[in-house]
């Protein structure tokens, strides 16, 4: 078992609800998102998932984007961040997820992109616009190289799809809360409670819940339903304010209602 | 007339699938039934025909253009889909699309425009079935094509300006896939070529194959035989695939002319099939393993910035940097600066079917008054880049029959001609000066 899915037993057996972080990596350059990761850990984050920037993220929305646009415009790609995951892997062990749009993995070429990734100490994969229906070639090379692969479930996915999403997923299956873009919210979507109680009615893989939750009494609202509670948004928004803030200090905040 | 293709994942040999977030493979799914029910519907495809008729004012004529061929050497006849209502190709899909959404019962439309013809053929039909529409267009797009955009919110639309990346088409697409992906419940997105996820790529493409099987019945009873050789601009190929597909079977020759830009060097240009020596490939690179799809090997590379990828929710040529971001693209022709190319072209590319070759900004140009000045004819940029390859192959055109898309009208291009044509009197002046 790798990491991510110790981190999910160990979750389950003290009765814990898990905290997944949200961070671009390169933003405001990789030298931050290494220190970042170390002080998430500390926080007690649980999986921090690094967004791998993008020239076209059509599922994210504004903070994600001017964030990649940050992060490209200092020369961030995909080796680059792996070479920052090398670093945070020499003092820390926390779970670590690459978040990408599928074409720059392609542009690495996938086996030496499995390989490498897992080299640095990268412990799973989600690839946004990929669904498992296109991602037959890329889960035999991650599989071989140790990677998890995390698949997203939707509002709108019915119940065979969300068996095939599960079906394809190791370490967690990301829910995603609402229909939409990545960005804040006012208050958690309406669609979130049904789909976890499908989901969870069909997988005995844990579930995280994610997509415009950036309050606590959202991230209460979310971890009372999946097993745990993904913010990205709200944190890449606080350090487009605060390069060098106390991220951490949001993340204690934010976790501030379990 | 329909191919077989694509396979039922929508994949055209290596290319093509589905490339989106998991919240729009069932809303794709149920517009691939609904879509493969309305075309086995006869009340269906006879309304589509009936508005095709009566509305956009088909069948467009097939017209011989007398002095270019005399000039040329060659017969060149005109597929004259400027005569569409709204001025271009794109109402066939526009109306075609809407149609359906009428019948999947949402009840609002985004979409995406680049020259704009895209957009106000989308207001247009909106306006027609009482559809809301809502177009999403780059603002250095709305600058350069300001009369479309008038257009579209005189016919109801609403215009989004998209102000992210390049401005342009292809940072509408990916706007009006957010706004999809978040309004996907209600809202349909008529997308404007043969692009983005299965089964967009042979959808419009079967909207738009009126054109072909047109052109095929009028070219053998007006020049009475078919023709050597087709030739339409290729953005993302819409126009073009709707003229091929009626010929696939017939021993026709095949052009599909890119935007070459003002030069070959990565991000001058709009040529997805170009190669590094600035010709168009001759062959195909090293086809991705048979039976396993190219997501499993490192893809093919052509050098000028072109690589297999995906974007927009397909797998094909896209323009990019050695670490998978996507170049900006330049082309005079606001239809033809898009960074990637609809699948099946990629396919009919590596099989040979399609030859595809790139013109210049200048080559263009000079074509747009060639064809007003010798037949009366002013014709969108886009459909220039077609024109301007029967120029510059007029040699090997020689006594050939050559049937050109005319994909649309010119007048919504004369102020990006006026401004084009001051910028190089200010240069020529500068050069004469400095000599
Ligand atoms: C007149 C005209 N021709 C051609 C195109 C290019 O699109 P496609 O390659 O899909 O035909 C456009 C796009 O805006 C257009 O307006």
């Amino acid at each position: 078992m790798g990491r991510i899915g110790e981190r999910f037993r160990r979750l389950r057996e003290e009765r814990r609800k898990g905290f997944v972080a949200f961070v671009t990596a390169g933003d405001p350059s990789l030298e931050r998102t290494v220190e970042v990761a170390g002080e998430m850990e500390k926080a007690g984050v649980d999986v921090l998932e690094l967004g791998v920037p993008f020239s076209d993220p059509l599922a994210d929305g504004p903070i994600i984007q001017r964030a990649s646009e940050r992060a490209l415009s200092r020369g961030t790609t995909l080796i680059r961040v792996l070479e920052a995951v090398h670093r945070i892997r020499k003092t820390s062990d926390l779970p670590l997820l690459l978040f990408s749009y599928f074409n720059p993995l392609l542009r690495f070429g996938l086996p030496a992109l499995a390989r490498e990734a897992a080299a640095a100490g990268v412990d799973g994969v989600l690839v946004t616009d990929l669904p498992p229906e296109e991602a037959g070639g890329w889960l035999e090379v991650a599989r071989d190289a140790g990677l998890d692969t995390v698949f997203l479930a939707a509002p709108t996915s019915p119940d065979e799809r969300l068996r095939r999403v599960a079906g394809a997923s190791r370490g967690f299956v990301y829910a995603i809360s609402r229909t939409g873009v990545t960005g804040e919210r006012d208050a958690l979507s309406d669609d979130a409670r049904p789909l976890l109680s499908r989901i969870k009615a069909l997988t005995r893989e844990p579930v995280a819940l994610g997509f415009g939750i950036s309050t606590p009494e959202q991230v209460a609202a979310a971890a009372s339903v999946a097993d745990a509670v993904v913010v990205g948004s709200a944190l890449v928004r606080f350090q487009e304010e605060h390069p060098h803030g106390d991220v951490a200090g949001q993340v204690t905040w934010l976790r501030s209602a379990i | 007339m329909t191919t077989a293709r694509p396979d039922e994942q929508g994949h055209f040999g290596p290319y093509g699938g589905r490339y989106v977030p998991e919240t729009l493979m069932e809303p794709l799914r149920e517009l691939e039934a609904a879509y493969a029910e309305a075309r086995r519907d006869p009340a269906f495809r006879d309304e589509f025909a009936r508005l095709l008729r009566d509305y956009v004012g088909r069948p467009t004529p097939l017209t011989f253009a007398g002095r270019l061929s005399e000039r040329l050497g060659s017969r060149v006849w005109l597929k004259r889909e400027d005569l569409c209502h709204t001025g271009a190709h794109k109402i066939n899909n526009a109306l075609g699309q809407a149609l359906l959404v009428k019948r999947m019962g949402k009840t609002r439309v985004v979409a995406e425009t680049g020259a704009g013809q895209h957009g106000v053929a989308s207001a247009t039909v909106c306006a027609l079935l009482g559809l809301e529409c809502v177009v999403y267009m780059g603002t250095e797009d709305m600058a350069r094509q300001a009369p479309n955009v008038r257009r579209m919110r005189l016919l109801g639309a609403e215009v989004r300006p998209v102000r992210s990346g390049s401005r342009t088409l292809k940072d509408a697409i990916n706007e009006a896939m957010r706004d999809w992906v978040t309004n996907v419940r209600t809202t349909h997105y008529l997308l404007g070529s043969v692009l983005g996820a299965h089964p967009y790529p042979a959808m419009v493409r079967d909207f738009h194959a009126v054109i072909g099987e047109e052109a095929r019945g009028q070219v053998r009873a007006q020049a009475g035989s078919l023709p050597d050789v087709l030739v339409a601009c290729v953005g993302g190929g819409s126009n073009a695939l709707g003229l091929f597909a009626a010929f696939f079977a017939d021993p026709v020759a095949m052009v599909g002319v890119e935007a070459g830009g003002r030069s070959s060097r990565p991000g001058d240009h709009a040529a997805r099939f170009l190669d590094e020596r600035g010709g168009a490939a001759a062959r195909p690179p090293e086809p991705p393993p048979a039976g396993r799809r190219s997501e499993s090997v490192v893809p093919p590379s052509l050098g000028s910035g072109s690589a297999v990828g995906v974007l927009h929710g397909t797998c094909t040529y896209v323009l990019q940097d050695e670490a998978g971001n996507v170049l900006p693209t330049h082309s005079i022709s606001a239809g033809l600066d898009y960074p990637a190319v609809g699948p099946e072209h990629a396919l009919l590319r590596d099989e040979g079917r399609v030859r595809y070759t790139a013109v210049g900004d200048d080559e263009a140009l000079a074509a747009f008054h060639l064809l007003s000045e010798l037949e009366g004819i002013i014709p969108a940029l886009e459909s220039a880049h077609a024109v301007a390859w029967v120029v510059k192959d007029a040699g090997s055109l020689a006594g050939k029959l050559v049937l050109v898309n005319l994909s649309g009208r010119g007048d919504k291009d004369l102020g990006i001609i006026e401004s084009a044509e001051n910028a190089a009197k200010v240069d020529g002046g500068q050069r004469t000066q400095r000599g």
